[in-house]
């Protein structure tokens, strides 16, 4: 074998993970992905070993629901060809992998920096000059976005090259929220701290992340979480998806002037937060996951609370979105702008809305559930044009259904079954990956550690990483006064994605 | 100047207004009547600042910005009484004052080298070219009507008689407002309240300037609206006595104001591609008002 096929959140020991020599790990990659439709990279990064690199590259097989996990030593000096050649999913991974320990790739597009991380290899390099696509021409012209935001979201670089207000070219240069959060899991020791550092990956990911290391943690000390934390982790995840698709749909409606449904999205989002608040005390969920033990068990009342909450929620929504969806100039505006072919889609490996909305099959929830997605029996929602409408549709349809299912999940609550015990120390030598369907699309945590069970490496990879060339190539063609709303539609993270 | 004082009144309401209207609308308290004027005096307090990339273009164009419209609405009548300004062909002149300090406008937000005000003020150059044609076949085809080409003259000697003239006056109110929203920059041709500079028409163009300018582009603006829902009050006018122009000018700007809200309330905004196209609708309405003049006028044997 060379490979090794582990299930969602499986522990294994670091040695069982097949080591190939370069030419054959590419091959078998490559030649996995090609010959299943179902499978994508779910991460592939590298780890420093002794002087050298181990690259490991995870591949997840939807029908199987499983990840195969392979690896293979490389020198850091020595040349190589890439992944990204034949298939162009690998493109932003080779890039962090050229960035971080120096491996020259030979046929590689564009090896630009990614995040300038502190220990990046050549220290040369700075985000001041970032290296851009420009083309000369007397024609066109380029506009410069960013890093500071006009409103109140996050900084990110964005170069448009435009024909009049033709979008010809637009390159997005991330990397200013750079914090080095993989560096802080490993300095950090203490399990508190680790929690809270998942918890500030993305402040708008706040379930998804900590789902994602907590159930990794989990099953890297051999705990089996009861399912009382199992339903308060489920629940917490389809509400952060309700409140910030919610959320989005508002924006949306801000950015085409549509000032109706920016004014009630906008409400019906504070009910569903407020709720997290009366749950935990944080408006975000932050402190509400915990490994091994919850601090705030969901009760008969809290759960009656949110039954009449979401009965008064629903009503409104529907409404508005009967409203929304309906109303000539706003449907103008979302149909057929910032089309993403599902060709296009299938080759970035998009996750998330932006793969569904192009009829790209990528659910966690579906392919490789954990937690109580194992009973619900995820329907996938899809859609097919790609375009903002699909989007924006697709949040709808995603709140109905995490409505439904939170109805579902809410109807027997275990009483607060579990215990508080002492984790038992993470087993040594051993290799876990956590995949969670976030509401912006698959997270996947992957740790390793080491002789006494002290975690040695840390690796997270937020939907971002592969949505945003989504968006760079959604917007091509399309008028530049338009590019808020395509922005918008995919909502992508630039923290989660500069980490 | 009757007319001068009431236009000054009523753009002290009018933006307050539709403010208010679409707080209203969306369910919030929203800010007072007066918000607007409180910003331009806030504004006018405070000392402009410029960027070293400007010329003296760019400082003098709110001046002669603020003072074309200032000029324009000099000329605007009250029923029987004339403007400041009044001599024949004043409309011509009306248009092209406009045109000036649009002009400034225009070039002050090149001035800047900023990417952002060059997209924006390539977007009103269009746009206001496209509605011009508008307004002066609705002016030509009501000189035509009334054989007066002075503003005071075309409206006092328009009347209703006929059901083609009522017909014709519906119409020139839709043209007059399209073309208030165009020139204004607001819904649904621009979104005045985003902040997303590549979306915006008018906004973009001032980015850069702060301060006392700022306030004088503001109180412009305020200005222009009022001075075209007074243009739209004086279609109704005719010749009524001046007890009854007031309470009529007055109630169709706050209706005026009214629509303004209500329409940014429940729409999304077009398309950018799509203005010139619209805009170029209102040109074909104002041949429709030409055709109506011709048959009213029995051109047609």
């Amino acid at each position: 074998m060379s490979h090794i096929s582990i299930s969602n959140n499986e522990t294994i020991p670091l040695s069982s993970i097949p080591e190939l020599d370069y030419p054959a790990f590419l091959e078998q990659n490559i030649l996995s992905l090609k010959n299943s439709a179902g499978s994508h990279c779910v991460n592939y990064y590298g780890i420093p070993w002794n002087d050298n690199v181990r690259l490991i590259c995870c591949i997840a097989n939807d029908e199987l629901s499983s990840i195969n996990i392979s690896s293979a030593l490389v020198e850091t000096g020595k040349p190589f060809n890439t992944f990204s050649k034949q298939n162009p999913a690998f493109e932003k991974f080779e890039r962090e992998i050229h960035e971080n320990f120096g491996i020259q790739y030979t046929d590689h597009p564009w090896l630009k920096p990614v995040r300038y991380p502190f220990n990046r290899y050549n220290k040369n390099e700075n985000i001041t000059d970032y290296p851009f696509f420009s083309i000369d021409s007397e024609e066109l012209h380029e506009v410069g976005v960013g890093p500071i935001h006009a409103g109140i979201i996050e900084p990110g670089h964005f170069r448009f090259i435009c024909n009049g207000e033709q979008i010809l070219h637009l390159e997005i240069q991330l990397g200013y929220q750079h914090r080095g959060i993989e560096q802080l899991f490993i300095e950090k020791k203490k399990l508190l701290q680790r929690a809270t550092l998942a918890e500030n990956i993305a402040g708008d990911s706040v379930a998804g992340h900590t789902v994602a290391f907590t159930n990794l943690w989990e099953s890297m000390c051999n705990y089996q979480p009861g399912r009382d934390l199992q339903l308060s982790r489920t629940l917490a995840l389809e509400l952060e998806r309700i409140a910030v698709h919610t959320g989005n749909l508002s924006a949306m409606c801000t950015d085409i002037a549509y000032q109706l449904g920016s004014a009630v999205y906008g409400r019906l989002r504070t009910p569903i937060i407020n709720f997290f608040q009366r749950w935990c005390g944080n408006r975000l969920a932050k402190g509400l996951i915990r490994a091994g033990k919850t601090n705030f068990p969901l009760t008969n009342e809290l759960a009656a609370e949110l039954t009449t909450l979401l009965n008064a929620y629903e009503r409104d929504f529907e409404e508005i979105s009967e409203e929304l969806f309906n109303l000539p100039s706003a449907l103008a505006r979302f149909e057929k702008t910032g089309v993403l072919t599902r060709e296009q889609a299938e080759n970035l490996g998009t996750v998330g809305i932006s793969a569904r909305m192009s009829a790209l099959e990528r659910d966690i929830r579906y392919s490789h559930p954990h937690d109580l997605y194992r009973e619900l029996n995820h329907q996938l929602l899809l859609k097919n044009h790609g375009d903002v409408h699909s989007r924006a549709r697709l949040r709808k349809r995603e709140i109905d259904q995490s409505i439904a299912y939170i109805r579902t999940l809410i109807q027997s609550i275990p009483g607060a079954g579990t215990q508080s015990v002492q984790l038992a120390s993470p087993s040594p030598n051993s290799f876990t990956l956590s995949l969670v369907e976030g509401w912006r699309g698959e997270i996947c945590h992957a740790a390793v550690t080491g002789e006494n069970g002290e975690l040695i490496h840390y690796k997270i990879k937020d939907p971002s990483f592969h949505n945003w060339m989504g968006l760079a190539l959604a917007v091509r063609n399309n008028e530049i006064s338009d590019f808020p709303i395509c922005n918008k539609s995919f909502d992508l993270s630039y923290c989660g994605h500069d980490l | 100047m009757t007319s001068f004082i009431l236009i000054l009144l009523a753009s002290i309401f009018f933006t307050g207004i539709v403010n208010r209207v679409k707080s209203i609308t969306s369910g919030r308290k929203g800010p007072g009547i007066l918000q607007p004027v409180k910003d331009v005096i806030r504004l006018f307090k405070k000392k402009p600042i410029y960027s070293k990339t400007t010329s003296f273009v760019f400082q003098v164009a709110p001046g002669i910005y603020f003072a074309s419209v200032i000029m324009a609405i000099m000329i605007i009548p009250l029923g029987e009484l004339k403007g400041i300004i009044s001599f024949d062909g004043d409309f011509v002149f009306f248009a092209y004052i406009l045109g000036i300090g649009k002009f400034f406008n225009i070039i002050g937000a090149l001035d800047t080298g900023s990417s952002f005000e060059g997209m924006g003020a390539s977007r009103e150059a269009l746009f206001s070219m496209f509605a011009e044609p508008a307004f002066f076949i609705l002016m030509g085809s009501f000189a035509l009507l009334t054989n007066h080409s002075s503003f005071q003259e075309i409206f006092t000697s328009m009347h209703f008689g006929s059901s083609i003239t009522y017909v014709l006056g519906v119409l020139a109110t839709i043209v007059l407002v399209m073309i208030a929203l165009v020139e204004n920059s607001r819904m649904p041709f621009d979104d005045p309240k985003t902040h997303l500079e590549l979306t915006m028409v008018h906004e973009v163009m001032v980015l850069d300037n702060s301060g006392f300018d700022l306030g004088l582009i503001s109180l412009a603006t305020n200005l222009k609206f009022a001075m075209y829902g007074a243009l739209i009050a004086n279609l109704y006018m005719g010749n009524f006595p001046l007890y009854l122009t007031i309470p009529i000018f007055l109630g169709i700007q706050f209706m005026f104001a009214i629509s303004v809200g209500i329409l940014e309330s429940f729409t999304a905004r077009f398309r950018m591609n799509r203005n010139p196209q619209y805009i170029l609708v209102l040109s074909s309405v104002s041949l429709l008002i030409f055709l109506g003049v011709l048959l009213v006028l029995g051109e047609f044997r």
